[in-house]
Order: structure tokens, then sequence, then C-alpha cells
């Protein structure tokens, strides 16, 4: 449920609670039902309740057991019959710094003193832990501890004999050092995260003389999330794959338009480093066994191309898939999950365009998406969404049956569009189409040079030279400029005829890749027709220029109801089309009259 | 904003909090007046409804509130 999914907006969350669980409950899918015991040392309601979620979201339907208020500490180590017999396949103690007892509190402590409260400290949660291992033997959930947000001594509290930050330091370190070498025992790391929130959100004293919340009730979503994470993992739901586009995900640039030596990635350059680092941190996750896709609008020649670049740092090799196609992603993704035996809830897909991210969002909602929108923004959001959380356990033998039956479920549920048709109107789709006007000569005389694949004659223009056509009657000169619900795409198609008598020839015709299916070529040629009539030109004759990159275009005059003239052995071809009778094709795209914002 | 403004505005928050529609809270609306509305679900509330109006309950005022017409006199006075 998109709700839940990571990045989610905790106050939306916390205040539809109810109904999002009525929709989760409602919504038919197979879930694996575990017992979860929180054992909490603050007040635990609100975690329970935000837990629920993210594990039903996450196809587990969780059946609580909640201990007395900050009776976590007398659960595990003396019992209790109503936590006996409820059985806890996971056992989650939501402890705090509010719960550290020995913490020092004066200037007095010692350094010896120090060293003795933290060892008191640390075999008190150890009896806890100890005595829930020896009572129930289930995976153990354990909060690490949370930094203060008030230093009396200022820094010198987190290194001071008496300080605070110090202490809980130090405890964080034995913490980890036990989980380390203790099977079924995991840290729920709430030092990262009130870091990464921010201890001044993180903590909210009210809360805790309020409720005894031990942290503001606003991250209590983040923290559920982050506990609901380690849990799906232990019962192996975690995701599988990534599932990556090539142009401006994995290098910067069209590999395509620009080429082995155009694209960006390697030490030379600010964007070359930075998509050297997101290569580097993909290829790290292999070594967790998860595996790595391509699905990327391009020719597969290209592809590799790309991917063999000398500063690359994943090769080929590294994917299990590599699909390079013109085909929809969503079909892609779906095939690749057919191919690799896995349901395409195991996949994430990072892509750099919206569109792209939405169409899957749309067609294969169970995917996770993730938007590159810089380097950095995407390696945040794989890591912090926790889909590939490391835990040592390995899911459960029940899971495989299940995984199936709901599988068939999704298959009846998963075209939420009825046709392509119904996702192109759902863009919301703007097109401006005008002749060269003097702000654009720069960015068309740029696409003239930069476009390789969608281009049906690969005519290179100056900027001399554009301006110089345009300032001719005999030419009929389109550019357009397509807007969608997700924002502006800028200039992406331009087209140039010469007329000559009652006919005009297609000098030039581009697109960029970056909108391919969304029909705005046919808004260009509607708009071309249109112009021609205007000039009462009955005629319209379109070259093919064939050249290794543009393989693509071959069909689209043919597509265009054009009728072929002349095909020849080299693989160029000519094509023409009466005016009359002609019907206008674009049924998607809206055409923006205004007069156009800015630049 | 007026009071009635406040209260329609509240009216839509209890009405996700408790996911009830049904709900239509006047000044003189209790804890007792609608079922869920416990002490546990008082903290939800109060946080729904400091998001909602961009204003912060002072302590007393979380623990003191009678009824929603205390509620909503609190935020006129600071809204």
């Amino acid at each position: 449920m998109k709700e839940l999914d990571y990045p989610f907006d905790s106050k939306d969350i916390l205040r539809n609670k109810r109904e999002i669980k009525k929709k989760l409950l409602s919504d038919g899918t197979p879930r694996i039902k575990k017992n979860i015991a929180v054992l909490g040392g603050s007040t635990a309601d609100h975690i329970i309740s935000m837990l629920r979620l993210f594990l039903l979201n996450a196809g587990i339907e969780p059946h609580f057991y909640k201990s007395e208020y900050n009776k976590f500490y007398e659960d595990a180590v003396f019992g209790s019959p109503e936590l006996e017999s409820f059985k806890p396949d996971i056992i989650f103690i939501h402890t705090t710094s509010r719960n550290l007892t020995f913490m020092p509190d004066d200037a007095s402590v010692t350094e010896e003193e120090m060293e003795k409260r933290i060892e008191e400290q640390f075999k008190y949660f150890r009896q806890a832990w100890d005595g829930l291992a020896g009572r129930f033997g289930c995976p153990v959930i354990q909060n690490n501890f949370e930094l203060p947000l008030f230093r009396r001594t200022g820094n010198y509290d987190c290194w001071g004999e008496s300080g605070q930050s110090a202490f809980i330091a130090r405890m964080n370190v034995l913490l980890s050092n036990y989980a380390r070498h203790t099977k079924n025992f995991y840290i729920n790391d709430i030092n990262y995260l009130s870091a990464t929130i921010g201890l001044e959100k993180w903590h909210n004293p009210e809360a805790w003389y309020l409720y005894k919340y031990a942290m503001s009730p606003s991250v209590i979503p983040d923290l559920a999330y982050s506990a609901a994470c380690i849990i799906k993992s232990i019962f192996g739901r975690n995701h599988k794959v990534i599932d990556l586009d090539l142009d401006n995900t994995l290098w910067g640039g069209v590999i395509g338009d620009d080429g082995r030596e155009g694209i960006e990635i390697g030490p030379e350059t600010a964007v070359g480093q930075a998509y050297s680092e997101f290569q580097s941190f993909i290829k790290g996750y292999k070594d967790y066994g998860v595996l790595l896709a391509v699905c990327s609008k391009n020719d597969m020649e290209n592809a590799l191309l790309g991917l063999e670049h000398p500063c690359g740092v994943l090769r080929p090799d590294d994917f299990v898939s590599i699909k390079a196609n013109w085909e929809n992603k969503d079909r892609n993704i779906q095939e690749t999950a057919d191919e690799l035996g896995l349901l395409a809830d195991s996949f994430v897909f990072i892509d750099d365009n919206p569109a792209e991210c939405a169409i899957i969002e749309a067609q294969l909602p169970q995917v996770q998406t993730v938007r590159m929108d810089t380097v950095g923004a995407a390696m945040y959001a794989l890591s912090r969404g926790g889909f590939f959380e490391v835990t040592s356990l390995s899911g459960d033998d029940r899971r495989r049956t299940e995984m199936y039956a709901a599988n068939a479920k999704r298959i009846a549920e998963q075209k939420s569009f009825a046709s392509y048709k119904d996702y192109l109107l759902s863009l919301e789709m703007f097109a401006k189409i005008c002749d060269f006007e003097p702000i654009y000569y720069q960015r068309i005389t740029q696409l003239t040079n930069k476009s390789n694949q969608f281009n049906l004659t690969t005519r290179r223009f100056t900027e001399a030279e554009i301006e110089e056509i345009s300032s001719k009657p005999g030419y009929i000169r389109l550019c357009g400029r397509l807007c969608d619900k997700f924002g502006d795409n800028g200039i992406v198609s331009v087209v140039i005829g010469r007329c000559e008598d009652d006919t005009a020839h297609i000098e030039l015709w581009l697109m960029s890749c970056r909108v391919l299916k969304r029909d705005m070529e046919l808004a260009m040629l509607d708009e071309f027709v249109k112009k021609c009539r205007e000039r009462s030109i009955r005629r319209i004759i379109g070259y093919y220029y064939k050249t290794p990159k543009n393989g693509m275009v071959a069909g689209l005059y043919e597509s265009f109801g054009f009728s072929p003239v002349e095909k020849k052995d080299n693989g160029d071809s000519v094509w023409s089309l009466e005016t009359e009778g002609y019907v206008n094709k674009n049924e998607v795209i809206k055409y923006d009259k205004r007069s156009y914002i800015n630049e | 904003m007026n009071n009635r403004e406040i209260t329609e505005r509240l009216n839509e928050v209890f009405r996700d909090v408790f996911d009830d529609d049904s709900i239509c809270v006047n000044e003189n609306t209790t804890s007792a007046d609608i079922e869920d509305w416990d002490s546990i679900e008082h903290i939800n509330l109060i946080a729904a409804v400091e998001n909602e109006f961009g204003i912060r309950f002072k302590m007393r005022e979380v623990s003191g509130m009678k009824n929603v017409g205390e509620m909503i006199a609190i935020i006129s006075s600071r809204a």
C-alpha cells in the first residue's frame, strides 16, 4: 500500500491508522500469521499499532502481546503466564535511554565507578535476554540507545567520566558486540534513526511527562518501520532484486545519443564521480545475495556499450538479467521476474524518469520504486527503505505455497489501467508545438546534434543554419514541447520540412528518447499535416537514412500511414503521404494554446 | 477563523482518527460520547489536531480539556 511504502507521511499514517488498517485487512492478501511480543520500557501502544500496519503491508499478520507498562525486565527475567501461553515467534524489547537506570547523573562519578555502572547496566539487559532465550528461544529484537538532547556539560558529555553521551555510546558498543556473537539477536538501531531524524525532532520531553512516550509520537512510525524491516527480513519477506534503468541512472547522459565517450562515469567529472559511487554502492548489494538486473529503453548493443565503459564499476556479468529494448518497463520487469522464478513484489526498481516510476507503480504496484533524483537521494532511499535488511535467518518453508496463492490473486488485480491509452491519458500531457522561436534556437541546435536514435535523417545543424532556415518562407518548422503532470520535459521534438510546389520534403524529424511511447510523434505529425494543408501542400515525402543507431525509427513512416516510394539496399527508404483525407492520430495529448511559460 | 470553521475542521480530524464518518462534534462533546476515545487515542487525537491547526497544546491543556468546546477555545486563541 502506497501510504505505507517508504518514504511515508508519518502524520498521515498516525491520523488515518484505523482506516488504513481496515483497508489492509480487507484487501484479501494472504498473510503469514506471527505472534509478536512487545516488551516495553515505556508506553508502547502506538508502536504496536504502527508495527501492525507495516507488517500487514509486508504480508505478515501479527498478533501482539504487550507487557504491562515498563515491565519488560520482569516479563523477561521472571516470566509471565500470559507470555508463556502466547508463544511468541518474535520478541521486541522496546527500551530507550530512559531505561538506562545506571546512567551517571552527577559529577561525582569516577572512572572506576563508571566502569562498574556500565557493567551493571549491561548485566541488567543481559539477564533479560538470557531469560527470554531460555524460555522461548525465538528471535529477539532489541533497541539500542539514542543520544540525549540535553548535555549539561556540553561536549564534555561525550568523553567525561560522568558523561551520559559517553555512557550511551559504550552501551551501544556492548550491545553490538553481543548481537554479533548471539544467534537470533538483532539490534533495532534507534541510535542511527534518531540521528537521521534529528535529536531535536526525536526527543519530546512533554510526551514523556504526559504519556510516558520515550520519543516524540511523530517519530513512532519511523521506529516501527525500522523494527518491521527486521521482522520481515527474519521471516523471509525481503526484496530480492534491484532492477535498474541505465541512462541517467547508472551513468550521466544517454548512451544511444552520447556514445561511450559522451556518457559520464568515472573520476573525470563531478557527475561521473557521483555515478561511480552509485555503481559501487549497488554492486556491494551483491555480496548480500541481492540480485541485480537492468531494465532500460535502449538497444541491447548500446546498453552493453555503456556497461563496458572502462571507468564503470558494474559489468554486464554483474546482472542476472539485462532487458534493453523498447517494450514497456512493467512488461520487462514481469518477464524478468518470471525468468527468475520470483514474484514482482521482490523487485525494487530504480529510474530517473518519474513517468517510468509512475507506470510501474500503477501497473505493478507490488514493485517498490525508487526515483533516481540525485545519486545521494537514491542511495538514501534504497537503504532507508529497508528492502534488503540483513538478518542471518532465512525464510520459512511454509511461505512457498502462500507466495503462489498471492501471485494468482495479484494477476487478477494487476491491470489497474485498462489500457496503455488510459495510462497515457492519466499523465495529463500538454504539448506546445510551434514554429522555431529565437529562444529555442540553441536547444533545437543541440537536439539536432545530440539525437541519434529517434532521428530519421540525422542531419546536423549549426545554430546559424537553424537561424537561416527560420527566416525562410519555404520551410515548415516545428518544435514541440511536452509537459505532463510530473513536469516539463522541455523541447523534445523537432521537424523541418522543405516546401517545393505542392510537396513537402521532411529534411529532419527527431525526438528525444525521454518521451518515447507517449504519442508525441503523432501530435507532431498532426500539426505538420495541418501546416501543409494551410499551404495547400498535397504530398509529404519522408526520408529514412539508416545509421547504426536509428534502427528504432526504420518503420516510423509506415506506422504513420505513409506509402513506400523507394527502398534501397543500404536500408534507406523514401515514403509519401497524401494530406487529403488525413485524419488526426493523436488522442492523448492536449494542445496548449496559451503563450508559453517563460524559460 | 471562526468557531464554526474550527469545528468543521476539527470534525474532519475526529472522523479520521476514529475512522467514523458519523461523528459530529459540538462544543459539548466529551470523550464519553465517542466510544474509542480513550487515553491512548487522546494522544493521537491531540497530535492530529496540533498538525491540522499548526499549534501546540500546553501540557496542562492536554490533560485539562473537559470537552470539545474547550479545545475550540484554545485553538481559536492560538491559530
